[in-house]
This record gives structure tokens, sequence and C-alpha cells, in this order.
């Protein structure tokens, strides 16, 4: 009875969101005031349907009520408890339910947010929400429902897939979703500016931390799955350019580029139909990745294919959600042409530039991903597009981008005379070089041309970020928060090409049979395997390993990888064990019984890793800052006249 | 302005490159060896380890090349029809048992009816390599002078048989 | 995160990482060149993996065939040739380049003409235009917590660093 239940908040729920959709809509349209007055308790109510089903469907999961198909499919008795709440989106249905409840989520945020906004303006950003939701809750209850029941529930359920019963797992949908469904709002305040006809510089300030917000969660979802698959799946790889990252990857990309687009429509009301096409542009890659992930039309994710009306309905909704934005765009944004001059040396044609790379670098991804797709519809044969690919095509746009990166952030607004901008990085600069070379010939002692490179670039980033700081310390004065927000961003993403470059220029890898007394040398490293245990888990049984870490013959740790099998889901795992520090990881999997007591291992050290995961934190701290910022909080603040659009105002 | 409508046409033919996707299979890889000759190899039979079998032996008249193996799901979901169809249609079906243990597959074929005119082993599955073979069961068409004409991939139906077999063999016999 | 849509789906025949311990050759230059081939080239089993990573059985094999081309001197593009002659480009994760591809490597220097040629436009455009000088970045807002402005601080900056010199 309980499930149903759940079934039927979800119906109500699109019921409301069509309410939220449709009648705040026409109310902004014909200047009525209690229909557009409809969008907030709308909004409200279909946030607490949605979290009603899904607190029902994670009910479902902890009283192990196999009698939802879902739940038998996804969850087993001796799953451990916060596995289970983590499988009530370890598949497609509940991933879906997830999907949901975040846009409501946000949803709810922006109508307790925008308070302060005029209510038009206001009730149209609602409006496009509450479309955007009944579109995923309709494919959610036509072609996805988690409480379908099984006729006959068995004794115990199919257990959730193994790789996914990890704590970094658990949490990385929901950041992910966070992030990328968060573009919704960017994407319905550009809507709601197209209906209105005008955007102003207030505009861009609503838009701005919203945006930023949805930005930091994407960056700590993707980097939450990186290093997920860094250790999880043995291989110690941490990024693999497949179809699925790349659906994630693309709307950061695009959205990092909106929210460079954003600060120069906000601080010179410039650059205004470009920043909506951008905004528009994000949450669509939103949208297509979702599409791709669950449609079935590339190789990575075939599987979802079982049901092809899932992916028709998908295809539809992206095409009417973004067709509609586009076709919209196409008729209102030439209105929105701002005029004002400025300089080649400007911050301007800076955050111009940044946004050509990353818009070259995204339409590089989105082409190279789909490509195959477009040759197989074309008959013209079936390639593979894989990581040497994808490696080659980004470095493109980055280098470029990582080079201007550290001009750009010194530039003035309109206009500055290029000699000043040079004498200002002239210190960063020479500090990156002199870094970026001494420093891996001293530590490494071999050099490529491209590593080098790749050093020089993240050095130099770092470098230029940090001038600011060190001048207005040594002088006493003070930041504000946001120009923080962007120092520290920056500071993130050089760390993070650091640990990229030295990472993979500089790491060793080894695979070799051992036995119990033997060891084996990696780097200045010596492993020494002592033997095997066997270790029995909650739900499954696995053969341990006892490495001994030494260096210099000094003891450094103990590494203990596994090898499981789960109790239901039979296919052997590797979990991997590493010691991990600031200068390295020293990483061991254990492969699989040679005879004779010798095992298969892998052993990788990798120099610098652990910057990759912490430069995307410090790009996500970055921009906490920029949200917190206090003239947002100003911006926000309810106001008594409203800027841009009022009822009486005629659009 | 013209321009403005660049993005919503760009959306448009992606969404109907999607719309095409929707139809195929990303994962289905037709093979580069048809209409090639089937490639060379000379390896021992079932029945008698002593006794081989080379691509010459193909050659001759049209036939089936099937690959299979014991631990294969598909291939036992296929061998029914396998059998009916050596029986009914006549033509020679070469085996070759793909990595597998030999006393598994004597009995698999003691057990279940033996459809294969000769069982070739590739016991380290060479040879499969040469044939561009990545799942068991395929299926090829070989005509006469030893050309691959098709390759079809999981179990053998009647209802593949009819669609994607007869067509060929009816084309092959015509010229 | 790669994998764990694709994991939802069961795509993954194997999750244990593929361990290849052969792969000790007298030649480190073999080695290296044996790690580049068989990193680059697809599984057909698990058509995620590489078959470097991949522990399916054709992807041990496809290792084996590898190992001993480069052992009896193959080339790299006699590997490649003996791969695609069996299953296609679909095996390369580099995609060869050929009639159906050129537009693929061609992409990223396209896309980044394109936009290098809007910049230049709208710069011409724009740097003609006056430039009017009452942006709210003058104003305090942005900058609250100090009565100085932006530029004046920029201006303090750059005489900092002309200072030092």
């Amino acid at each position: 009875m309980i499930p149903e239940l759940g079934q039927f908040a979800l119906v109500l729920a699109v019921g409301l969101c069509l309410i939220q959709g449709v009648l705040p809509l026409w109310g902004a349209a014909v200047r009525n005031a209690d229909w557009v007055a409809v969008a907030r308790p709308a909004a409200a109510g279909q946030f607490v349907f949605v979290a009603i089903a899904f607190a029902i469907l994670m009910q479902a999961f902890l009283s192990n009520d196999f009698s939802v198909a879902y739940v038998a499919r996804n969850s087993n008795t001796a799953l451990p408890t916060m596995y289970k709440v983590a499988a009530v989106w370890g598949a497609h249905e509940g991933s879906l339910l997830l999907w949901s409840l975040v846009l409501a989520g946000w949803t709810v945020a922006v109508a307790v947010g925008s308070r302060g906004l005029p209510e038009i303006f206001a009730a149209r950003v609602l409006g496009v929400l509450g479309l955007i939701s009944a579109g995923i809750l309709l494919f959610t209850v036509a072609t996805s429902n988690p409480f379908e029941r099984l006729p006959v529930p068995p004794l115990d359920g199919n257990d959730l897939n193994p790789l996914l019963q990890d704590p970094a797992l658990a949490i990385h949908p929901p950041m992910l979703y966070i992030g990328y469904v968060g573009f919704a709002v960017a994407f319905a305040f550009a809507v709601a500016a197209l209906l209105a006809g005008r955007l102003d510089r207030e505009w861009a300030r609503w838009t701005r931390p919203w945006t930023t917000w949805a930005w930091m969660f994407l960056t700590m979802g993707i980097a939450l799955g990186s290093w997920w698959a860094y250790y999880e799946l043995g291989w110690g790889g941490w990024w693999f350019w497949d179809p699925v990252e790349n659906a994630s990857f693309m709307p950061w990309l695009l959205g990092t580029a909106l929210i460079h687009s954003l600060a120069v429509t906000e601080k010179r009301g410039l650059f205004k139909s470009w920043t909506l096409l951008l905004a528009i542009g994000t949450f669509s890659l939103s949208l297509l990745g979702t599409f791709l992930v669950r449609s079935g039309v590339l190789v990575s994710v075939h599987a979802f294919a079982a049901d092809p009306a899932r992916g028709v309905f998908i295809l539809m909704l992206l095409g009417s959600i973004t067709g509609t934005a586009l076709v919209l765009y196409a008729v209102r944004a030439r209105n929105m042409v701002a005029e004002g001059g400025f300089h080649a040396v400007s911050r301007e044609v800076a955050l111009l530039l940044n946004n050509v790379f990353l818009v070259g670098a995204t339409a590089a991804v989105l082409f190279g991903t789909l490509y195959p797709l477009f040759l197989d519809a074309l008959g013209a044969g079936k390639i593979s597009v894989g990581p040497p690919f994808f490696e080659i095509v980004f470095l493109i746009p980055m280098l470029p981008l990582l080079f201007l990166l550290g001009l750009g952030m010194h530039t003035a607004w309109r206009t500055m005379q290029a000699t000043t901008l040079l004498r200002m990085v002239r210190i960063p600069a020479l500090v990156a070089v002199l870094v970026g070379l001494i420093v891996p010939w001293l530590w490494f002692d071999r050099l490529s041309v491209l590593s080098a490179v790749g050093i020089v670039s993240g050095c130099w980033v770092v470098a230029a970020s940090l001038r600011d700081p060190i001048a207005l310390w040594r002088s006493q004065r003070r930041l504000p928060r946001g120009q923080w927000g962007m120092i520290v961003a920056h500071c993130g993403l050089g760390l993070f090409v650091l640990g990229v470059t030295v990472t993979s220029a500089y790491n060793i890898e080894i695979d070799e049979s051992i036995r119990p007394g033997e060891s084996l040398e990696i780097g200045s490293y010596e492993l020494g395997f002592r033997g095997l245990r066997n270790v029995e888990g909650p739900n499954y049984r696995a053969v341990e390993g006892e490495f001994e870490l030494r260096r210099d013959g000094t003891l450094v740790t103990v590494l203990a990888p596994q090898k499981r099998v789960y109790n239901v889901q039979t296919s052997p795992m590797t979990e991997a064990s590493i010691d991990s520090a600031w200068s390295r990881d020293v990483f061991v999997a254990l492969g699989d019984s040679l005879g004779d007591g010798a095992w298969s291992v892998r052993l990788q050290y990798k120099p610098m890793i652990r910057f990759i995961w912490f430069g995307a934190l410090v790009m996500a701290l970055g921009g906490l800052l920029a949200t917190t910022d206090r003239r947002y909080r100003n911006a926000t603040a309810p106001k008594p006249s409203p800027a841009t659009d009022t009822l009486e105002d005629a659009a | 302005m013209w321009r403005y409508l660049i993005p919503v046409l760009l959306f448009a033919g992606l969404v109907a490159f999607f719309a095409r996707g929707l139809q195929l299979d990303p994962s289905y890889v037709p093979s580069p060896l048809i209409g090639k000759p089937i490639p060379e190899f000379t390896l021992p039979t079932l029945a008698d380890p002593n006794v081989s079998l080379s691509d010459r032996d193909l050659r001759g008249e049209l036939s089936l090349l099937n690959v299979w193996a014991t631990w294969c799901v598909g291939c036992r979901q296929e061998h029914g029809y396998l059998v009916e169809l050596a029986a009914q249609s006549g033509l020679p079906i070469y085996g070759l048992n793909w990595k597998d243990d030999t006393d598994a597959a004597r009995r698999w074929l003691q057990q279940l009816g033996d459809p294969y005119r000769v069982t070739a082993v590739d016991a380290d599955g060479r040879i499969a390599i040469d044939f561009g073979v990545y799942g068991a069961p395929e299926t090829f068409l070989v005509d006469a002078d030893g050309t691959i004409l098709f390759k079809h991939l999981s179990p053998l139906t009647a209802e593949v048989w009819q669609r994607e077999f007869l067509p060929r063999i009816a084309q092959a016999a015509g010229q | 995160m790669k994998l764990w849509l694709m994991v939802l789906l069961g795509l993954l025949a194997s999750t244990a990482a593929g361990i290849d311990i052969n792969d000790d050759f007298d030649d480190p230059a073999l080695q290296e060149r044996y790690r580049a081939i068989i990193n680059e080239t697809r599984c057909l089993v698990c058509q995620n993996q590489t078959i470097a990573d991949s522990n399916a059985g054709l992807a041990v094999d496809l290792r084996r065939e590898i190992r001993a081309m480069l052992e009896s001197g193959a080339s790299d593009q006699q590997i490649v040739d003996f791969l695609v002659g069996r299953y296609g480009d679909f095996v390369l994760y580099r995609p060869p380049l050929k009639r159906t591809t050129w537009l693929l490597w061609a992409s990223p220097v396209v896309f980044l003409l394109i936009g290098l040629a809007v910049v230049g436009v709208t710069l011409m455009r724009r740097s003609k235009q006056p430039i009017e000088l009452d942006g709210d970045e003058w104003a305090p807002l942005s900058f609250s917590p100090s009565p100085s402005t932006f530029s004046t601080w920029r201006l303090y900056c750059c005489r900092f660093g002309a200072a030092r010199d």
C-alpha cells in the first residue's frame, strides 16, 4: 500500500508542477497578479510531494520491501544500512527520482531566495522550472516508475552492484545532480529574461550566485567520481574520457564559461545575448548528458536501450525544453544587443577569449563524443573516439587558456596599458618558469617538453593568482570576498594542472607476480609481501594481502589490498590499498592467484596525484567564497522598488 | 537577424541525429572480413586430434562456420536449431570450438547432438582472432570459393536464418 | 563516474582489474611500445575497457598476440593493421586519420578559428565605439568593505610592482 502512495505522490507532483508552470507564465503574460501568486505555493507543494515519494522509496529500501521491483533488483537484507540509503539512487529509476528531488529543491530555494526580485520575473523563473520538473516527473511516471510491484516478491534482493558499495560513490550522484541540475536555475533566469524581452545588469547579478553554486557542486561531484574511479576500479586511472564522464564534464566547461561571461554582463552590461545563449546551452548540455546516459545511443550506456521508449521520451523532452528556449532566443535576442566599447587590452577581451577557449573545448569534447554516432547514423562505419583523441584535442584550447588566465586576472575593465599589464605579471612569470623547469629536474631528473609546458603552466597560474594577495598583504589592504573567490578558484586550477601533469609524466606502474616473502621495488620504495588472510565482510568474503611498504629500510605502512567476492553478485572485485601523501600515492591492487602461492599485483607510484582532487576542492572553495560575497546578499534581499519588471510595466 | 537562428538550427540537426541514433545499436561492430577470403588455418579436429581441418577444406561448396564453446550460454540456446538446420538444409556446418575444454565439448556433442560435419579445436583462441571473433556464438556464411559472405553475432534462430541467411544463399547460388 | 552509470547496467563483465604480469620484455623500448598499444586498443567484449585493463579472455589473447608480434619485430603500424583487419576501426581508441575522420581531427582547430574570428570582428567593432564611464565598478558596490575602487586598487598594484624594481 505504501509504495502506491509514493506513486500517487509523484502523480500529484506532476499536477502541481504543471500548475506551477502554466499559471504563473500565463499570469505574467496577461498581467494577472492572482495567477502569478500561484508560483511559490505550487513550488513548495511539488517539492513536498516529490520528497514524500523519495522518502517512501527510501523506506522501502530500509524495510527490505522486495515486493517493489526496484528494491528487489538493487538491495539485499545483508546490505549495510548506509548502502541501502545510497541504493535509492543506485540505478535508473531511483536516480531519476533523485534528479526530480534535486530540481524541486532548487526550485524551492529559488522560491525563497527570489523574494527580493520583481514578482513577474520570479514567477517566470519558477514557471520555467515547473515545466522542466513536470517533464522529468512525467518521464519517471510514464517510463521508469520506481514503485512498480512484483507479483511474487523474492525472498531476498539481488543486492546493490558491488562497485557502488562505497562511501564516495554514495554521495557522488547527489553532488553531481545538485551541480548539473542546478544549471536549470540559470536556464530559467535566461528564459525569463527572453520572455520579458529585456536584460540588464541586475539580471546578471541575480543569476551569478545561482550559477556559481551549481558550478561548485558540479566541481565537487566530478572530483568525487574521479577519485572513486581511481581507487575503486583497481586500474589507478582517474579520468577515462568515457561518454558518461564527458556528459558531466561538458556542462562543467560551459558553466565555467557562463560564470565568466556573467561577470562581464554584470559589470559592464555587455555580452548579453551571448550570456543568455551560454545559460541555455549549459543546462541543455546537462539534459543532453541525461539523454546520452539513459538512452543507449552511445556504447558506454548500451544496456539502457532495453527500453527504447525511454530514449524517445527523453529526446522529446530535450527537444522541447532546449528547442523552445532556442526559438525564443532566435526571436528575442536581437533586442538585447548591448552597445559599449572596450579596448584590446581589457578585462572584457580577456573574458571573451576565456569564453572562446572554454566553448571551443566544450565543442571539441561534444563533437568527439558524438562523432561515432554521426558516422554510424550516416552509415559511414564504426569508430571509437577515446582518450588518445581527447587528450590531444583538449590541450589545444587549454594551453592558451592557462597562459591567458594569468594575464587576464590582472587586466582592468575597459582599457589598460599593455606595458602595465606585462609589468604586473613579470615576477609571477619568472617564478613559474624557474620553478617549473628546475624543480622537476631536481626531483625527477628527467623532463619532457610536454611535462615542462604543463608544469610551467600550472606554476604560472598559481603564481599569477597569488600575486594580488601578496601585494595586498604587504600593503595591509583587504579584498572583497568575490575577488578572493576568483583568486582561490584559479589557484585550485593551477594545482590541478600541476597534479595532472606530474602524475601523468612521472607515474610508475608495475604489474608483477609475487610470492609471500618476496618483495618488489618501485621508485625509492620497497614493497614486501608478507602473506594472505581471509576476511569476512557483512555481505562479501575477501582475500586480503599484507604488504609492507618500506623506504630505505624503514617501514612506512602496511598495505592491505583485497580481492572481494560479494555473496549475491558473485563477480570478483578489486579493492586497492593506497598509501597517500601530499607528494605521492603508492597504490597496490591484488590480481589473481597464479598457483604455487604466487599472486599477480599491480603496483603504482603516482607523484602528486592528490593535487588533482585537492585542486578541484580548492576550485569549489573559490566558488563558495564568490557566492557568499555580500553584494549578492544585497542583490536578492527584499527591495521596495523592483528594477526590471513590475505588474504595471508592460513588456 | 539570421545569426540568432544558428543555435536553434544546429540543435535541430543534433536532434535529428539522435533520433536516427536511437534506432541503431552502438555496440554492434560489423566485421571487416565480409567479402574477404577466410583466414588460413590448420587445426586439429575434435573427433580425432591427429586429423586436421584447414581453410582449404571449406572451399568447394557453400558452408557455415559456427564458433561455439561449452561455457557459452548463447551456444546452448542455438544448438537445438543448429541440429535441426543441419538435418534440413543439407548445408555443411563446420564447428570452431573456441577456447574450450575438449572433453566437455565432446560430451556436449554426444548429449545434445552433433550438427557439425567437422569441428576444429582452437584451444588458445589464435585462429578465432584471425576470424575477428569477439563473442560466441558467431556464425559465418562462406561461399564455394572461400569468401566470407556474412557474419551473424548472437544465437542463430529460424527467424534470423530466414531474414539474413536465405537471401544471401539464394544470391550466391544465382551467380 | 565513468562507471557508475555504466555499472548500473551491469555492463562490466569483470570488475576486477586486468593485471598483466607477462609483460616483461628484455628491451625496455619494446615494453614501452607494448604498453602504448594495449592502452589504446578497445576490448570488444567489455566495450568500455582497453585490452590493457580488461580481464576478458579475448583481451588476454590479444595481449599475447601483440606481445608475440612485437617480439618477432613487427612495427606498430603492422600491429594496428592486424587489429583493424580483424575487428575494424572500432578497436582503435585513437581514430585513424582517413576520409571519414579528418573532420573529427580538424574540429578543435576549426572551432577555435571560428571563435577567434568572432573575437576579432567584435574587437574591431567595439574598439571604435565610445567607452562609457558609468559602469558600476566605479561605485563602491563591488568593494563594500573598502571605499577604494577597483581601479585605484589596480593602480596601486601597478605602482607596487614598479616600486619593486
